[in-house]
């Protein structure tokens, strides 16, 4: 394509545009509002799969709880059947006197609170360490059928549920995605039939004269892309200010523990600037190329 | 320049519009298609355009058997022909230049060809000092001359008008044939169908009459030759 076509595709591109302003904006709105969407859905779901990776690691630990009627003796046979196990690298046991000074530890100042509590309930238990986080499942299930065990903690459980949660958004956001970008893709293809419409008369003279169809076709997708690119622009925006300022307020306020599991903005924006920029032009171009066949027959 | 074999033309509800139809035209002809309403007369330069496609025979312009083209190439066979119609149909916001110089962007002429072939051409068709004018500042005649300026901008070897003159008054339609005869004269083919009798009386041509979709009369020198 010559320069001249280039810059005659883009000025017809761009008079669309503004001949339709309302709709011109409805449509990087709702492009914008679809990648937004994806923003969040990315931003917790990294998150989530993130803090979860972080866990596995922390916890090397296995706490095992003992049924609370348990003998001294039986409580020692349980340890020993343990100990048999392999893989396990410590065995320490914790009794539930020795659970509540920790508890109380781990409160803190306000540890004096826990004094007025009347009955301890928490659980004689064993605290194993594992040596190969590899196979801490494994272990885990030679552990659960020994007799007198009354329930077993250790990660898996916490990252699962993290890992539910993030499995659970990320079905439950792609299918809201997809219903926002067919969405946007509908009011693009819309806008695009708008230009189409004001434009019918030039476009027939440009069949007499024998415009190529690519010709009478690129400023109508340029038109779609460049929505489509606004769109990703606003959201890749919204995604990096959001996302800083709750980072920033989290660090800064309350959860210091939280945040240091969240992924920095920086390398959360090197996946998305791409991403939004690529599919909303994408998403644009979508919209146009459905609204020239359907309404340009070249 | 332009030949028909065994052309019909069968539209999608079953009207024939066109039937059996064989004709050569030379490159210096100079024709007029008539024929009552219906006839076929627009059917036939639909299918020269490359708008409509027979239904059987073959279509052969400057040696090129056309019937068959692909939808891709239909866009370069339409650079052969510069075509009229009765209704001018020039952009509104466009100037005078502009309607014109915009049917060579169109087919990505450098804007120096462009500069210099619209003066010329607005020349020819005697608009120069309305250059700047838009089509509402302009008369009927005025329009149509540009809508022929248009037409020819980029050198085409056929010249088609459907029923040029049908939206003017009489003194204004002879300013119309002017043009037409003197672009005839510079070596391009101009077919004009019309229903004006004292044009294609006055002015001796080559004359096809169509009726029902046939040619019932083909003469060098003809006239309209129907009543009423
Ligand atoms: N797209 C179409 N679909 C179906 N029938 C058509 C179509 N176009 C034209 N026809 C029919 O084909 C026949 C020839 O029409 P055409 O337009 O070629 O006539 P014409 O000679 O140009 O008439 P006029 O002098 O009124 O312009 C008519 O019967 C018309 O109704
Ligand atoms: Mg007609």
């Amino acid at each position: 394509m010559k320069a001249r076509t280039v810059k005659y595709t883009f000025s017809q591109g761009f008079k669309g545009l503004w001949r339709n302003r309302g709709m011109t904006a409805a449509s990087i709105g709702s492009v914008a509002a679809s990648l937004m969407i994806l923003g969040l859905i990315i931003i917790l779901v990294l998150n989530i799969s993130n803090s979860a990776e972080l866990l596995k690691m922390q916890f090397d630990e296995v706490q095992i709880y003992l049924q609370d009627d348990l003998s001294v003796q039986e409580i020692d046979s349980v340890g020993n059947e343990i100990e048999e196990i392999s893989g396990i690298s410590e065995i320490t046991y914790e009794s539930k006197e020795e659970a509540l000074s920790k508890f109380k530890e781990s409160w803190g100042e306000e540890g004096y609170l826990l004094d007025s509590l009347e009955e301890n309930t928490l659980p004689n238990s064993y605290i194993i360490k594992i040596e190969n986080l590899e196979i801490a499942d494994e272990i885990v299930n030679e552990i659960s059928v020994i007799e007198g065990i009354d329930e077993i903690k250790y990660y898996k459980e916490v990252v699962d549920q993290l890992l539910n949660i993030a499995s659970f958004i990320r079905t439950a956001g792609l299918i809201i995605i997809l219903v926002l970008v067919l969405i946007a893709v509908f009011i693009i293809s819309n806008t695009i039939k708008l230009t189409l419409n004001a434009r019918r008369q030039e476009i027939g003279i440009m069949k007499y004269v024998g415009a190529t169809n690519w010709f009478i076709r690129w400023p109508f997708i340029l038109e779609g892309m460049f929505l489509g690119f606004m769109g990703g622009v606003i959201a890749i925006a919204t995604v990096y200010f959001g996302y800083n300022y709750v980072f920033e307020a989290i660090t800064d306020q309350f959860f210091v523990m939280i945040s240091v599991h969240m992924i920095p903005v920086e390398s959360m924006m090197d996946k998305v600037i791409l991403m939004f920029a690529v599919l909303g032009t994408g998403v644009g171009a979508l919209g146009s190329i459905f609204s020239l066949r359907r309404h340009l027959r070249v | 320049m332009i030949e028909l074999r065994n052309i019909s033309k069968t539209y999608s509800k079953g009207v024939q519009a066109l039937k059996n139809i064989n004709l050569k035209i030379d490159k210096e002809d100079f024709i007029f298609l008539v024929g009552p309403s219906g006839a076929g007369k627009s059917t036939f330069i639909k299918l020269l355009l490359k708008e409509e496609e027979p239904t059987e025979g073959n279509i052969i312009i400057k040696d090129k058997d056309v019937t068959n083209l692909s939808r891709r190439k239909v866009p370069y066979h339409r650079r052969n022909i510069g075509i009229v119609f009765q209704d001018f149909r020039l952009l509104p916001n466009k100037t005078v230049y502009e309607n014109v110089a915009f049917a060579m962007q169109i087919i990505e002429a450098s804007s120096k060809e462009i500069r210099r072939q619209v003066p010329m051409i607005l020349g020819m068709v005697g608009l120069s000092n309305k250059a700047s004018s838009y089509p509402h500042e302009l008369s009927g005649g005025e329009k149509q001359r540009v809508s022929i300026a248009r037409a020819i901008v980029n050198n085409p070897s056929i010249l088609i008008a459907d029923e040029p003159t049908g939206n003017l008054d009489p003194e204004t339609a002879w300013e119309i044939m002017k043009v037409l005869k003197q672009i005839n004269r510079r070596g391009t083919t101009v077919l004009m169908a019309t229903h004006a009798r004292d044009i294609v009386d006055i002015m001796q041509q080559r004359v096809i009459a169509l009726e029902k979709g046939r040619i019932v009369r083909d003469e060098q020198r003809g006239a309209y030759g129907y009543e009423g």
